[in-house]
């Protein structure tokens, strides 16, 4: 017996207010499981021995709830041939939040008598798995994760790119190289500082070992530095790399100098700790944003489109959007978004809030041009493909937005500021030291050169270069732990700054979905609507549904394609179904019992909870906030005054919406632009910061710099929190950078400090500025 | 001193070592994904499956 057939046991309930398998707190009156998918789940964790993993597990806020009603995609396609019979497939999966999750994955796949490899990467959310025997089995396997509530995807290139690191590697080559040379070297030159009674024949070998580790370990593991700095350079721009790339060569090629004329000191161990130093922060830095970038990428993944493609002889297939052409024809089921433009023969119902912003679906005529990226409310249709992916709707978004990129220019962050200023002058100071003492005290040029590298390496901005970054760091670690992904480098820095926000209304002010308006409808009766909305996948069924989320399923109830729902004589549907003609379609239900009068139901994207309090919250930051909404007057005015907004803006397309951030800049402000929509990508990429809260569409996640990832606006007014006591950490630390410049340099050019002391005042600098930077982490 | 001829290189021989067993490492991917290889070393192996398929 497989475990997939394996009876799920249930075990005696414990007190919790929390569900046992996913963690979402439970409703009053449920017992141990928010929903029965869980239920099921934990059946299947318990009975494969595999409860461990709920003792492990360290985040649990309902990311593991199995969804029943998720389209599984189709893997057979990717499902690779090996030798002997076995089948491999790499997918991505979701859901996993800790290392429990990738252990549980692991050996749920495992216990399986014929996988032979199931290994998942953590980092890239990549799923490695092998089996013997059949192709159809790698469907059955990613069922079985499915009901665990791991969700799979194919690999999408965005996913990919996220994933190819191949930079960080080098980063972290280049990393351990550097500390390997600076640990042997420190060794030799420790023997050099303390052994004064050292014979002159040793101390040349001492120095040409010194000179045998420390050069090969300068010129490789400093290319990451040189690369950057030869670019900054041939791009005409000044660059902190430059100063350390000039600081660390300058000390080697000194010492070399000094090796070859046995002087007392060499100093390859300074260069090579500065250059690991430097490195770690790197490496510290990239991992951090590579984090985010890949859970945007993940979330990509999820969306990312596959169609049913009708053939001409009536089979459907599913395809991935990008390879339909014009002229096609596709199957779009109830709920479903569409991907392409095109036309339908039949009068259609579509909700378009994610391309213009209206909150309530509309009809569209037989015919009428359908717009991609709008959800089917109403029945199962065939759509005719009017342009394929490239030419459509969304491709002509995504240029507007991509002209919006470039108008926006180049943001000059702090670090690059200061290196503006700092690096000509760090330059300018050691030369006119070198040329001090050597033309005007006279000395040999060698102890002129001495001093001037001194200067280079006391400048050799190791507190500048990670001033910026080390705040960096432990800042975006610190949004990432609060659900924030901070996908740009100088996303932070812009947060900091931004003086007025400005809100898009449906989906980021709102939930974006339907939600029942209670207008005292009876309890027996809610319950009963919502036992026949069980049987449907359409929107406002599914909304029914979760204001009554225990009803069961009515008997033998069938759907009516467009229509309602019916169940013996009992409807459910829209008012004409149930024969009430004088409402109009749109968002209502009408459920009319065997025998009674008919009861309406009414639906309204709410409110998000948080948002009143998260409006008020940026208030007290000092941000105006309005709202701009491309939705008619009334809905946006009631929307605004429910979340305590003055200023707002109705009926306005993207083109206006990216123009109203325009004129805001042109006023001097720094617009903090907020949206979900596909229709508000342009005025995201427009803005001086953008966010885009959870559930939001792909174009809108990928356009803004901060992804939002948990329902809710109330880590907003903390992000920016965060960002600007980041931003202030980073002036502190520049400014002590500078002044500890004030000091040691003139130390430097008086000749009194030596390598070994710069070396070492310099890492004490670094670990004060890091000290510091840690304190970005808190609050 | 002359303890030296025969420490230095084996220092250096033994570090040299260190240094190729990273670069090995780095290049077969097992530094890709620390924190999954952190949490999988906590956790027993389950027995693994039934002898029949």
């Amino acid at each position: 017996m497989t475990n997939l057939q394996r009876p799920l046991i249930a075990e005696a309930p414990q007190s919790a207010a929390a569900c046992d398998h996913c963690g979402a707190a439970l409703a009053p009156g449920q017992g141990r499981f928010c929903c029965t998918g869980c239920e099921a789940a934990y059946g299947l964790v318990r009975g494969l021995g595999l409860d461990a993993f709920y003792r492990r597990r360290e985040t649990a806020d309902g990311a593991l709830r199995p969804e029943a009603s998720t389209l599984a995609f189709d893997a057979l396609q990717l499902i690779r041939d090996e030798a002997e019979g076995f089948k491999s497939l790499e997918v991505m999966i979701s859901g996993l939040t800790c290392g429990a999750c990738v252990w549980l994955v692991e050996q749920a796949l495992a216990a399986e008598p014929d996988v032979t490899k199931a290994r998942v990467s953590f980092a890239a959310r990549r799923l490695d798995l092998r089996w013997h025997g059949d192709a159809a089995r790698g469907n059955e396997l990613l069922g079985l994760l499915a009901r665990l509530g791991f969700r799979t995807a194919p690999y999408s290139p965005a996913c990919l790119r996220a994933n190819e690191d191949a930079e960080g590697r080098a980063l972290i080559r280049a990393l351990g190289i550097a500390a390997f040379g600076a640990m042997n070297v420190m060794l030799v030159s420790i023997a050099v500082w303390v052994g004064e009674d050292m014979g002159a024949h040793t101390r040349e070998m001492m120095h040409w070992l010194a000179a045998l580790i420390g050069l090969p370990t300068v010129l490789v593991a400093g290319m990451p530095f040189y690369r950057s700095a030869a670019n900054a350079l041939r791009a005409g721009r000044v660059n902190m790399d430059m100063a350390v790339s000039l600081g660390v060569l300058a000390t080697a090629g000194m010492s070399l100098i000094e090796t070859f004329r046995n002087g007392p000191y060499t100093w390859f161990d300074g260069a090579t700790a500065l250059l690991a130093l430097l490195l770690a922060g790197r490496v510290l830095d990239r991992a951090a944003r590579r984090k985010a970038r890949q859970a945007v990428a993940e979330l990509l993944a999820l969306q990312d489109g596959m169609v049913t493609l009708l053939a001409p002889n009536g089979t459907a297939r599913l395809v991935p959007s990008a390879a339909v052409e014009a002229g096609q024809r596709l199957q779009i089921a109830m709920g479903e978004t569409l991907r392409l433009d095109g036309r339908a023969t039949v009068e259609t119902l579509l909700d378009t809030a994610a391309t213009t912003g209206e909150s309530l679906p509309r009809g569209f005529g037989a015919a009428a041009p359908l717009p991609a990226g709008a959800v089917n409310m109403g029945a199962p249709f065939t759509l005719e493909v009017t342009a394929p992916a490239r030419d459509g709707s969304l491709a002509a978004m995504a240029r507007l937005l991509e002209s919006a990129e470039q108008a926006k220019g180049h943001f000059v962050s702090i670090a690059d500021r200061a290196a503006r200023f700092y690096v000509p002058v760090a330059h300018a100071v050691a030369a006119v030291t070198f040329l001090l003492w050597w033309l005007g005290f006279g000395v040999v040029w060698q102890e002129a050169l001495v001093n001037a590298v001194c200067v280079l390496l006391i400048t050799c901005p190791c507190g500048l270069a990670i001033a910026v970054p080390a705040v960096q760091v432990v800042a975006s670690g610190a949004l990432f732990r609060r659900g924030v992904l901070v996908a740009s480098a100088t996303a932070l820095e812009r947060l900091a700054s931004a003086d007025c926000a400005v809100l898009d209304k449906t989906g980021t002010l709102t939930e974006g979905r339907p939600v029942l308006i209670p207008e005292g409808q009876a309890p027996e009766v809610l319950r009963a609507a919502a036992s026949m909305a069980r049987a449907s996948r359409h929107p406002l069924a599914k909304a029914l549904l979760r204001a009554c989320p225990d009803a069961p399923l009515a008997p033998d109830t069938v759907e009516i394609a467009g229509q309602g729902l019916q169940s013996g004589f009992a409807r459910l549907g829209s008012p004409s179904f149930c024969g009430m003609a004088g409402i109009s379609d749109g968002m209502v239900l009408v459920y009319r019992a065997t025998d009674g009068a008919p009861v309406i139901f009414r639906f309204a994207d709410r409110l998000r909870e948080d948002a009143p309090e998260a409006v008020a919250a940026l208030k007290r930051l000092g941000l105006s906030v309005e709202l701009l909404s491309g939705d008619g007057a009334g809905a946006v005015a009631s929307a605004a005054i429910a979340a305590g907004i003055a200023d707002w803006r109705a009926e306005a397309d993207p083109r206006a919406k990216a123009a109203h951030i325009e004129a805001l800049k042109a006023q001097g402000r720094h617009p903090l632009m907020v949206g979900d929509g596909i229709n508000d990508a342009a005025a995201l990429a427009a803005a001086h910061v953008s966010a885009s809260p959870a559930g939001a569409t792909d174009l809108a996640q990928t356009t803004a710099d901060i992804v939002l990832q948990r329902e809710g606006l109330a880590v907003l007014p903390d992000a920016i929190r965060i960002a600007r006591r980041a931003q202030i950490l980073a002036r502190q630390n520049i400014g002590f950078s500078l002044a500890y410049n004030a000091v040691a340099v003139p130390a430097a050019i008086a000749g009194l400090v030596n390598p070994l002391v710069a070396a070492l005042v310099m890492a004490s600098s670094s670990l004060i500025v890091i000290g510091n930077a840690l304190r970005a982490g808190r609050g | 001193m002359e303890a030296l001829i025969l420490l230095v290189p084996v220092s250096l021989l033994l570090g040299g070592l260190g240094l190729l067993g990273f670069l090995w490492a780095l290049r077969s991917r097992q530094y890709d994904d620390l924190e999954g290889a952190a949490a999988r070393i906590l956790f027993d192996d389950q027995k693994r499956k039934d002898p029949t398929p």
